[in-house]
C-alpha cells in the first residue's frame, strides 16, 4: 500500500520540531521535511538565555536536543531539500521534493518560519564573504581596523553595530527612516559609541568593489540624491519575513504576508495547520514557536480522530 | 574540536596526510557559528552519496588551521567558513561564507563528478 503519513510537517525549526515531538509521541506517522539545516533561525543564535528550564545555551545545542527527541519518538526528518510542489487542496495532501519525490499526508503543518531580508541590490550577492556579511559575531574580526557600513535600524542592527565597533575603525549605520525602531537601550548604546555615525532617511542602492567591497552607493530618500561612501564592509540587518512564498496562492495571509490561523492553529484549508514565526502574531520567540507547534500537533491529532479522512484514505 | 558528526582535521600534519591519501577532499574550516553550521549539516547529508569524496571540518581557531586560513586561495576571504576542495592534494576551489546545498553540490559535481 502507498505510504501516507498522518501528518507532514514543513519546516524543522522549533515549531516544526515541537510539532514532530508531539505528533510522533501521539503515535501519528509523522514526517518533517525541511529546506535547509534542521533548527531554522535558532542556529543563527549564539546564545539563548530565555528558554525556561534550560540554562544559557547556544541555538545549535538546543535544537539538536529537540531533533533527537523527535527522532526518538519515531518522527522521520529529511533536511536540506528543496520543496518544489505543495498541493494542499485535496483530502490527501501532496508535497513534491527536489522536483521528483512525492510525499502524501492526511494533514500538513506549515512551520515555515522566517528568513533574514536581503537588500536585493547590485553587488550584494557578488561580495558575500568578501565584504558583505549578515553576522557580526561570525565575521567581525575580519574587519579589524577597517571601515564598515551597517544597514538597518532595529534592535539587531544597533546591537550588532556596537559589537562590530569593537573591531572596526569607523562604522556608519544607514537607515531608511529618520528614527530607529529599536528599543531605547540599543539606541543609547549605539549613539554613545564614538566610532558609530548615522545616515538617516537613506537607502543603499549598490555595493561596488574589485576583489572585495570598496564602496557603497547611498540614496537620500528626501532629495533623491545619490552619494558614494568608501567602505570595506557592509553588514545587513533589515529584519525577517515569513517564508510563505510557496503557499501564498492557497493559504490565507494577512497584509503582512503572515499565515492567518485560529486558536487551534488551523488555516483556511481543512487539514492544514500552521505554527511558529510564519503565522500572524506579535511575539516571535523560541518559546512561542514551541507552543504553536504543540497546539498544531494536538489539533491534528484531534482532527484525525474525529474526521473521515483516515478511513477514506485506507479505503482508497 | 567542532561539535559535528564529520571527521575532523586535527593538525597540520593530519591535513597533509589526508591530502596525500585521498584523491577528492572537501574541508570546511569554521566555528560553531550560524554561517558555518549549515555547511557542516549539508556535508553530513552528502557524505553517503558522494562516496568518492572525503568530507572533513577543521576548527578555524586551532593554530594549525593556518594551513587553510593562510592559503593563497583564501586571500581576501572575509566571511566564515572557508571551504576548500582538493584534488590530488591541490586546491581546485575555495569558497567563503555560507553556502547552500545547490552551491555545494555544483562544486562537487564539477570538480569530482556526480555520484552514480
Ligand atoms: C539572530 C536571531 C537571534 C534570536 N534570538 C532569540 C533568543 O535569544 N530567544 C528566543 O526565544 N528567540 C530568538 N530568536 C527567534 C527564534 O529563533 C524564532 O522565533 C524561532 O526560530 C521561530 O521558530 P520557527 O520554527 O517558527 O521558524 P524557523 O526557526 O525560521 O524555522 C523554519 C524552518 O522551516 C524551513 N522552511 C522554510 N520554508 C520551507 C518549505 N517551503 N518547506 C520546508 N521547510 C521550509 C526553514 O529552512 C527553517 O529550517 C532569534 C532569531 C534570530 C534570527
Amino acid at each position: 500500500m502507498e505510504d501516507i503519513y498522518d501528518v507532514i510537517i514543513l519546516g524543522a525549526g522549533p515549531a516544526g520540531l515541537s510539532a514532530g515531538i508531539y505528533a510522533s509521541r501521539a503515535k501519528l506517522k509523522t514526517l518533517i521535511l525541511n529546506e535547509g539545516t534542521v533548527g531554522g533561525q535558532v542556529i543563527l543564535t549564539h546564545e539563548i538565555a530565555n528558554y525556561p528550564g534550560v540554562e544559557t545555551t547556544n541555538g545549535f545545542k538546543l535544537v539538536n536536543t529537540m531533533k533527537k527527541q523527535a527522532k526518538e519518538f519515531g518522527c522521520i526528518i529529511k533536511a536540506n531539500l528543496n520543496v518544489t510542489g505543495i498541493n494542499l487542496l485535496n483530502k490527501i495532501k501532496e508535497i513534491k521534493v527536489n522536483g521528483s519525490d512525492i510525499y502524501k499526508g492526511k494533514t500538513v503543518i506549515l512551520a515555515l518560519g522566517g528568513k533574514p531580508r536581503s537588500l536585493n541590490i547590485p553587488g550584494e550577492d557578488d561580495f558575500k564573504g568578501r565584504g558583505v556579511s549578515y553576522c557580526a559575531t561570525c565575521d567581525g574580526e575580519f574587519f579589524t581596523g577597517k571601515e564598515v557600513v551597517v544597514v538597518g535600524g532595529g534592535n539587531s542592527a544597533l546591537e550588532e553595530s556596537v559589537s562590530l565597533a569593537k573591531y572596526a575603525s569607523k562604522l556608519t549605520v544607514v537607515h531608511q527612516f529618520d528614527h530607529f525602531q529599536a528599543q531605547r537601550h540599543y539606541i543609547d548604546m549605539a549613539k554613545n559609541n564614538p566610532k558609530i555615525n548615522f545616515i538617516m532617511g537613506s537607502e543603499l542602492r549598490g555595493i561596488e568593489g574589485e576583489a572585495s567591497v570598496k564602496k557603497v552607493k547611498i540614496e537620500n530618500l528626501t532629495t533623491g540624491q545619490i552619494s558614494e561612501l568608501n567602505t570595506d564592509g557592509v553588514f545587513i540587518f533589515i529584519g525577517y519575513s515569513a517564508n510563505v512564498d510557496k503557499v501564498k496562492d492557497t493559504i490565507t495571509l494577512n497584509s503582512r504576508s503572515e499565515i492567518v490561523v485560529d486558536n487551534n492553529m488551523k488555516t483556511n484549508i481543512e487539514g492544514v495547520y500552521a505554527a511558529g514565526d510564519c503565522i500572524e502574531k506579535r511575539y516571535r520567540q523560541v518559546t512561542t514557536a514551541v507552543a504553536d507547534g504543540t497546539i498544531a500537533a494536538l489539533s491534528v491529532s484531534d482532527y484525525l480522530m474525529n474526521s473521515t479522512v483516515s478511513k477514506e484514505a485506507i479505503l482508497n | 574540536m567542532l561539535m559535528t558528526n564529520l571527521d575532523h582535521v586535527e593538525s597540520a600534519d593530519n591535513h597533509k596526510k589526508i591530502l596525500e591519501e585521498n584523491e577528492n577532499v572537501m574541508i570546511c574550516c569554521g566555528r560553531m557559528g550560524p554561517m558555518c553550521m549549515p555547511v557542516y549539516d549539508i556535508m553530513e547529508e552528502l557524505q553517503d552519496n558522494y562516496t568518492n569524496v572525503k568530507f572533513y571540518d577543521m576548527d578555524f581557531d586551532s593554530s594549525d588551521a593556518h594551513v587553510i586560513r593562510n592559503a593563497p586561495e583564501c586571500a581576501g576571504f572575509m566571511g566564515l567558513p572557508f571551504v576548500m576542495y582538493y584534488k590530488n592534494g591541490k586546491v581546485v576551489q575555495a569558497k567563503t561564507s555560507i553556502q547552500n546545498m545547490d552551491q555545494i553540490t555544483s562544486v562537487l559535481n564539477e570538480q569530482f563528478g556526480k555520484p552514480e
